[in-house]
């Protein structure tokens, strides 16, 4: 539901790191990483970031997301594994003490530029 | 399009450029004369962390000033206001509290809470473009309007949404999820985000009971799946049964943390 709000941050984002020396710089991808626990849909972003990047170096840009699994590790038996369904509790020790290694990413990881003037 | 890696963010030297441009030239791929060479540009950076860091402000500032602080979420007619209004009945004004109220419209919710010695401020989201959260900076102004020396314990209700409000840190202490028995009992395993990051969990409206098909065990189950650790207070805002536990847990952490 605060898609708009998240797009117009990446674009922001994405527009303070183009290089100075590029002289007309368009952004042709955005490269993501959004956990699978991250209370973002991917559909509504790609929807919102549309209309947010209009009369932006970024109107033609592709949102590439890459989806990160849920990743936990128990703190008592130290193992690790990917979970599926929302449940948070050691498959080997039935433990309640596990941390969450990935899944909660929202990053933006790089941007791809051209300068059409070069 | 050949794609070129920089370690070093917005920093490019010279010897690289030139690469870019040997590059292109060799592979004979150019348009009309144009270099339309694609550069990759790492940023690796937190999409919300401007919040962030107005949340890491905040946070510092009211531990500076001594003030807890603690975040009430959970969807849209749980109870959250009237919970928060027995609670604090019951508190106040031994503990000095205030109170953020987040709404889209209206001021109801800042209306029922007033009364109560507290001082009480309403933000409607609809001037924020109809958030459907209350964000770090919304927080820092509303927080501008107290005498955060006189405060020991700032309540914040968030808008009624189980999704956005769990993604936004807005400096708190503590985070509190209240889901009524009103409601599924799946709701934990439907946002788990909410469940996980929170810590402390009231079922409210348990009054109820009698007249629901309500499977009230499978609720705390469905909650400890996500949250194993998570207190869970099974209370009545209406009638108060079980209130004394929630607020005893709660005076326990507010004094723990002085």
């Amino acid at each position: 539901m605060h898609e708009m709000g998240i797009a117009m941050q990446i674009i922001e984002i994405a527009v303070a790191s183009i290089p100075a020396d590029l002289k007309n710089a368009q952004v042709k991808r955005v490269n993501l990483k959004v956990g699978k626990l991250a209370a973002v849909v991917p559909e509504s972003l790609h929807f919102c970031f549309q209309i947010a990047a209009q009369d932006t170096p970024l109107c033609d840009a592709d949102l590439n997301i890459e989806q990160i699994p849920v990743k936990i590790r128990c703190e008592n038996c130290n193992i690790e594994w990917v979970v599926h369904e929302p449940v948070f509790i050691c498959r080997r020790c039935n433990g309640g003490s596990v941390k969450m290694l990935s899944g909660r990413e929202l990053d933006i990881t790089s941007i791809e530029v051209v300068d059409k003037d070069a | 399009m050949l794609a070129f890696m920089y370690k070093n963010q917005r920093y490019f030297h010279h010897k690289d450029l030139q690469k870019t441009h040997h590059s292109h030239s060799g592979g004979g791929g150019s348009m009309g004369g144009k270099n339309t060479d694609t550069r990759e540009i790492k940023i690796v950076r937190r999409v919300l962390d401007v919040n962030d860091t107005i949340a890491h402000q905040n946070r510092k500032l009211f531990r500076e000033k001594g003030v807890f602080v603690i975040n009430v979420m959970s969807s849209p007619g749980s109870g959250k206001t009237a919970i928060l209004v027995k609670t604090l009945s019951h508190i106040t004004p031994k503990i000095r509290c205030a109170v953020i109220v987040g709404d889209i419209c209206t001021s109801n919710d800042a209306d029922r809470l007033a009364g109560f010695g507290a001082p009480v401020v309403q933000v409607n989201t609809d001037a924020f473009g109809g958030d459907c959260h209350l964000a770090a900076h919304v927080i820092k102004t509303a927080a501008d309007n107290f005498n955060l020396d006189e405060i020991d314990l700032l309540i914040i209700e968030n808008l009624g949404n189980l999704v956005c409000p769990a993604e936004f840190d807005v400096g708190e202490n503590l985070r509190i999820v209240v889901l009524s028995v009103t409601e599924g009992e799946d709701k934990p395993l439907k946002y788990p985000l909410m469940f996980r990051v929170c810590d402390a969990a009231l079922l409210n409206k348990i009054d109820l009971l009698p007249y629901l098909d309500y499977d009230r065990e499978a609720a705390v189950q469905n909650i400890l799946q996500v949250n194993p650790q998570m207190p869970i207070f099974e209370i009545s805002a209406k009638t108060e049964e079980g209130l004394d536990s929630w607020i005893e847990w709660l005076k326990q952490k507010l004094h723990g943390r002085k």
